[in-house]
């Protein structure tokens, strides 16, 4: 690989632009491909450009054969991201749980008490209003939102703006009764039933978690069978 | 950035410092792989190792071969699996396959 080529790819990820690094594994040569330009040791022709677009829509890297060229496809997607809603005891064991399985974290809370560099080290913070938050974050779907203060105060403004959002996954802690509560008041405010149905509530895997941490380790493992098993169940739906 | 996916940033950093590098990545697999494709490992000239290619069973061999790219410059593809005889004696224990390409940074 070239100094400049893995520049360039250093550059694409810090500046979070989705990019390609295409390897031809005969010559060697190597080309970055990013949404509208290609850099590098070689030209790619159209049925290559199109196939290399497919992988990073699909965030896939593999080897493919077009003609006689062997290509190995290494995308480069910006990270996946979880934003929690409320900085509370179990935002502090799913933040670094998150953060640890490869996910961009951020926690909303305008509660000053609760949103603290001490409680959250290492963690980006953001203390407006949650659907101001959420409408800053440029939500896309390699996002995640999780509501965690139990508070519709908070939680709702912040469902309003997930529930019609790309997100790829949406939970609320709460207790089904709580839920419920939730589910009248989204109505109320006009939310369709299929929109609703997105809430992952109660949040987590029915893995009978009782302490903080058990509930991150349920809220993670969910949002990781979202993100890894709906769309090829859905792919063998269609 | 996560320790999953800081490799490239490493391999720079380094190179901005002067050492000779070498990136080995995972380009394929068979069976019950433990790190997917794409997976990357970063070996300096000095044959530190930072990331993974496998649960660490066949780390040593990429390294040494990292080593040797770093000397002639020429890119090698390495394979592990049942069928091959070098996994024998690296030992790739959960029985799968993996393809590692294995590249000097230039």
């Amino acid at each position: 690989m070239k100094t400049d080529i893995l520049q360039r790819l250093v550059r694409a990820r810090a500046e979070k632009c989705p990019v390609a690094l295409v390897t031809d594994l005969g010559s060697g040569l190597q080309t970055l491909v990013h949404d509208d330009v290609t850099h590098g040791g070689f030209g790619l022709d159209r049925e290559e450009l199109a196939e290399v677009r497919r992988f990073l829509r699909e965030d896939r890297s593999g080897i493919v054969e077009i003609g006689d060229a062997r290509l190995f496809i290494h995308s480069f997607n910006p990270p996946l991201r979880v934003i929690i809603i409320g900085a509370v005891h179990i935002a502090q064991a799913l933040a670094p749980m998150a953060s640890l399985a490869g996910y961009d974290v951020v926690v909303v809370d305008p509660r000053r008490a609760f949103a603290t560099d001490a409680r959250f080290p290492g963690i980006s913070m953001n203390g407006e209003w949650p659907d101001d938050a959420l409408n800053q974050l440029a939500i896309d779907g390699r996002t995640a939102i999780v509501t965690l203060t139990h508070d519709p105060k908070l939680d709702d403004p912040a469902l309003h703006v997930a529930l019609r959002s790309p997100a790829f996954y949406v939970g609320s802690l709460g207790s089904r009764k709580t839920h419920g509560k939730r589910v009248d008041r989204l109505r109320e405010a006009g939310f369709t039933e299929a929109e609703i149905a997105r809430i992952h509530a109660p949040v987590g895997l029915a893995i009978d978690a009782v302490t903080p941490a058990e509930i991150a380790l349920a809220i993670m493992a969910q949002i990781t069978q979202v993100l890894r098993q709906e769309p090829s169940s859905a792919a063998a739906a269609a | 950035m996560t320790y999953e996916n800081n490799i490239p940033e490493i391999a720079a950093a380094l190179r901005a410092e002067g050492k000779r590098v070498a990136l080995a990545t995972v380009v394929s697999t068979w069976g019950s792989s433990p790190r997917p494709v794409g997976s990357q490992l970063v070996v300096d000239e000095t044959g530190a190792m930072q990331g993974s290619v496998s649960g660490g069973c066949i780390e040593g061999a990429v390294v040494h071969e990292a080593m040797q790219a770093m000397q002639d410059g020429e890119p090698r593809m390495l394979s592990f699996g049942v069928a091959d005889e070098q996994a024998w004696e690296v030992g790739l224990a959960c029985g799968g396959k993996v393809q590692v390409y294995v590249e000097a940074v230039e």
